[in-house]
């Protein structure tokens, strides 16, 4: 399994490193959203809630994006087919492309969160909040990484398949945005970083824990034959 | 009789008799809303809604939880009878979901003064799920082989079973209490009758749910009948071929 999924994982960054693609486009992305929504609520600086909100609509739309290319090249260059034909456990595609998106999101917020820093945010969270930060990121991505690959299977073999992604995976991945936002605006607020409530750490990490089992448990379904 | 004629009229039978039971419990509740409990000290007579739309929205809530357990039994035997069980049980849940959100409305215009209530975790919530089961027709009607649109809407429905008590979680965690607490309230929950006709319209509602259920059922297996009997007497030829479509088909008998 080990094994698989690590040969999995080569060939998703070797293709992401020959071609960028899915990287570069997600990372322009969220810049560019970050710029529309300067113009769009019309201020310099945000903070508190309204920074958390803005922060959080760019990355999971960025993430939309990586969502929909994530299976693409498998299903049009028959790369899923030939995966099928290996003797191998079919969870290791689940988990190797569950990690690549978690790659994928978490180098793309290497840009987009010091350009939101940068162009947006009003105050500084410092080095402790800044590590917080990174906390909730991380829970965070690992839901949208695992509800990702999961629409995404879905989605490829669909007719709508960019509608598609957006459709299912928004509203799945409101409870990520409401403990993520929740969990980032006190790191955000004027008057320095105020304490992260544990109780959001929870949520983001029981999500994750119950849709990574039924991922698991479900994946095999969407790559049969 | 032949199976496939026995399943169609199993569902078909008592239809007249659950459909009866149905009306009389539905206007039971209704009386009993309207004449005999008492009208509640704060809200007056609008908080007669209660009594639609609480039930509406647990039956809609079990509907789709019933949903997902048929299609976790259609992905375990692979029977595509348990699909169209789930898809039913989704399609009329999703009906009760939108009277549920319209009586929701209402009743957060008459209480607070405004059509939507954002700090209102429950409804917030059912907008949530609600949204997402919405996109379980277009994802069927987006699968072309029959086969694998079944089981990707079987793992659909899986999935956003699960999601609904997160969610629930998730948003009520989130927003301050302000939806009235009927049940657990610091004095100790409903009056006595306004707990019968509380029960009574839940009945009614599970009814209401059950017959509209067994008639979409029953008439699902009838269509599917007919066009094996129609092909079974003029040959293949005598029936169109099946369009796209996002209602599961059956297997041809």
């Amino acid at each position: 399994m080990r094994a698989t999924v690590a040969a999995l994982m080569r060939k998703e960054l070797g293709l992401e490193l020959r071609a960028p693609q899915a990287l570069p486009a997600m990372a322009l992305f969220s810049v560019t959203t970050l710029v529309v929504f300067h113009f769009a609520i019309q201020r310099g600086q945000v903070e508190g809630d309204l920074a958390a909100g803005v922060l959080w609509v760019t990355l999971l739309f960025a993430a939309m994006l990586g969502i929909s290319r994530l299976f693409v090249a498998d299903h049009e260059e028959g790369g899923l087919d030939a995966f099928l034909l290996a003797p191998v456990d079919r969870s290791a595609l689940l988990v190797a492309k569950a990690l690549t998106l978690l790659g994928f999101l978490l180098a793309v917020q290497v840009v987009a969160v010091p350009a939101f820093a940068f162009l947006l945010l009003g105050t500084s969270p410092g080095a402790g909040g800044f590590a917080r930060l990174v906390a909730v990121l991380v829970l965070a991505d690992v839901g949208i990484a695992i509800i990702g690959t999961l629409v995404g299977a879905l989605a490829v073999q669909t007719r709508a398949r960019d509608l598609i992604v957006p459709l299912i995976g928004l509203p799945l991945l409101v409870p990520v945005v409401i403990g993520a936002a929740k969990a980032t605006t006190p790191l955000f607020l004027q008057a320095g970083a105020a304490s992260l409530p544990g109780r959001w750490l929870a949520v983001l990490g029981l999500y994750d824990l119950v849709f990574g089992l039924l991922a698991y448990g479900l994946f095999d379904f969407l790559v049969e034959d | 009789m032949t199976g496939p004629a026995r399943l169609t009229m199993l569902y078909a039978t008592r239809l007249r008799a659950l459909s009866i039971a149905t009306v009389a419990t539905l206007g039971g509740a209704l009386t009993l809303a309207f004449f005999y409990a008492p009208m509640d000290a704060d809200q007056g007579f609008m908080q007669k809604i209660f009594y639609v739309h609480v039930p509406m929205a647990i039956v809609a809530l079990g509907g789709f939880v019933f949903g997902a357990i048929m299609a976790i039994r259609h992905l375990r035997t692979g029977d595509a009878r348990y699909d169209l069980r789930a898809y039913v049980a989704i399609h009329v849940s999703l009906v009760l979901g939108a009277g549920v959100l319209i009586t929701g409305s209402i009743w957060a215009k008459a209480s607070w003064g405004h059509w939507w209530v954002w700090d209102e975790p429950t409804l917030v919530s059912f907008l949530i799920v609600f949204l997402l089961y919405a996109t379980y027709q277009p994802l069927r009607f987006s699968i072309e082989d029959p086969e694998r649109q079944a089981r990707y809407a079987s793992v659909f429905a899986i999935v956003a079973g699960a999601f609904v008590p997160l969610n629930f979680l998730a948003v009520r965690l989130a927003e301050a209490y302000t939806h009235p607490r009927v049940f657990a309230t610091a004095d100790g929950g409903l009056p006595p009758r306004m707990a019968l006709t509380f029960y009574v319209a839940l009945a009614g509602m599970a009814l209401l749910y059950l017959t509209l259920w067994r008639y979409e059922m029953a008439s699902k297996n009838t269509a599917a009948q007919l066009r094996s009997l129609r092909r079974r007497l003029g040959g293949e030829d005598a029936v169109a071929a099946r369009g796209r479509s996002a209602a599961p088909s059956l297997p041809a008998s």
